[in-house]
């Protein structure tokens, strides 16, 4: 066994058995793209898929970062342990990015039942990072009872959260707009519970009633109707009821057959996007190092040839046509 | 597999947080969102931490830096507590840089404690950025 291939090995039990200060090394990896990270992961896999993985989505402010928060409260008083990703965005002018989630985090500080790890976008678009998916399978693998992914706020197409979460709750608010918003395609379709967070505000009785009468329309796999749940942060309301939502949910997967029809679908996506980005690496690469690239380039700037031609014959490996 | 390698440039990732108890966080705020222009992942723990709760942020989000505001006065308890915990938890790699109102006599001893920067008032943001980036990549 080489020294790598050791270190490696250490790296992965290291997470297995509880060490923090790994764990939190192995993510910056994987974030970075690291190449080392490439084999923990890997070797790591085959001890995920057995926490539940909760995704919290829906629009900046609605408070998803407190309800976060208490639903660690709500499973650390269970004799859960937790592990959170918080995905804030980057700025698509510097990269940089102010990662505020962690904010609402209210726990003991010797509390080792709790990791929360704060995730930037880093130009992906979806609601979550790159990363993510295979961060909170770290998790899993480093024994944490249920995860907890909180993405962006989310505009109406952000749901990539779907791609990851077994449970996915739809966070909204009173008064974002009438009952024909709860009709239109992207986030509204992907709520495996719909919860109306400050329900201390006028309207939402309202909201709670516009998205009960969403899902009585029906649409959704096997025979789950979603559930609307009213909670609160400020005066705390709705949590337990919120938990037990999720946990119905986990059983009905299982019951119903779902979990795995959904897992093959997620993975088979998975594995595909990951081929699917391989091949086009390689053949940017190899396009790019084509030496009948820059004559196209050359007749396309002289109006010679238009794009989709030069493209065509590029990828159909021919040289340039004759002048 | 902690070292960045070569050349490849990923962001900084610096937490910022406020020791005590005082609740005058707009200095914090101010160098965050200029760290953040400066290309930086800047993890915002905000007000009234520990620095128990600090260390364990440090720690578990894995920063390159932390950088600490403070306007109480107990930056003399505050600020070595966090440098021991980091050093009895595993961090002593991780640089400490602060800001706030601390007497010149106090800077100094705090910076022979270990605190590797401290910016008073009136500190441009520029000068604040490229110490946060020099002492988080060190050799960049």
């Amino acid at each position: 066994m080489t020294e790598r291939t050791s270190r490696l090995r250490a790296a992965a039990r290291a997470i297995v058995e509880g060490d923090r200060l790994v764990l939190a090394r192995t993510i910056t990896a994987v974030e970075n793209g690291d190449p080392s990270a490439d084999r923990v992961v890997r070797s790591l896999y085959g001890r995920s898929g057995r926490a539940p993985v909760v995704g919290l989505t829906g629009p900046l402010g609605v408070g998803k970062s407190s309800l976060v928060n208490a639903l660690v409260g709500r499973l650390r008083s269970l004799g859960q342990t937790v592990g959170v990703v918080g995905v804030d965005p980057s700025s698509p002018f510097t990269g940089g990015s102010v990662l505020g989630d962690r904010i609402r985090l209210e726990r003991r500080a010797d509390d080792t039942g709790v990791y929360f790890r704060s995730m930037a976008s880093r130009g992906a678009a979806g609601g979550v990072a790159a990363a993510t998916r295979e961060v909170s399978r770290l998790l899993d693998a480093a024994g944490f009872d249920v995860i907890l992914v909180e993405t962006v706020g989310s505009g109406q197409v952000d749901v990539a959260i779907r791609d990851i979460a077994s449970t996915s709750i739809v966070v909204l608010v009173p008064h974002l707009g009438d009952e024909v918003q709860t009709l239109k395609a992207g986030l509204f379709e992907i709520a495996d519970i719909f919860c109306v967070n400050k329900v201390d505000l006028p309207g939402a009785d309202q909201a709670k009633r516009d998205l009960a009468e969403l899902v009585t329309l029906g649409g959704h796999p096997g025979d789950w109707e979603p559930p609307v749940v009213g909670t609160s942060t400020v005066e705390p309301a709705g949590i337990v009821e919120l938990w037990d939502s999720v946990l119905a949910h986990e059983k009905f997967l299982d019951a119903s057959g779902e979990r795995t029809r959904g897992e093959r679908k997620r993975l088979s996506s998975e594995i595909v996007g990951i081929a699917r980005d391989r091949v086009g690496h390689e053949l940017t690469r190899r396009l790019e190092q084509d030496p009948s690239l820059r004559r196209l380039l050359d007749e396309v700037v002289a109006r010679r040839i238009d794009p989709r031609t030069a493209a065509e014959r590029l990828a159909a490996g021919r040289r340039v046509a004759r002048r | 597999m902690t070292k960045a390698r070569g050349a490849r440039k990923t962001p900084i990732r610096v937490l910022i947080a406020k020791p005590g108890l005082d609740g005058h966080d707009r200095g914090a705020k101010v160098v965050a969102r200029a760290l953040r222009d400066a290309g930086m992942e800047v993890i915002y723990a905000g007000l009234r931490q520990t620095p128990e709760e600090i260390v364990r942020a440090a720690l578990e989000e894995d920063v390159d830096l932390i950088g600490l505001s403070i306007l109480s006065g107990a930056h003399m308890a505050l600020f070595p507590k966090v440098l021991t915990l980091l050093k009895e938890q595993g961090g002593a790699r991780i640089p400490v840089f602060a800001g706030g109102i601390i007497p010149d006599e106090d800077a100094r001893r705090l910076k022979r404690a270990g605190i590797r920067a401290i910016f008073g008032p009136g500190t441009s943001l520029e000068e604040i950025v490229t110490t946060a980036r020099s002492l988080a990549r060190p050799s960049a």
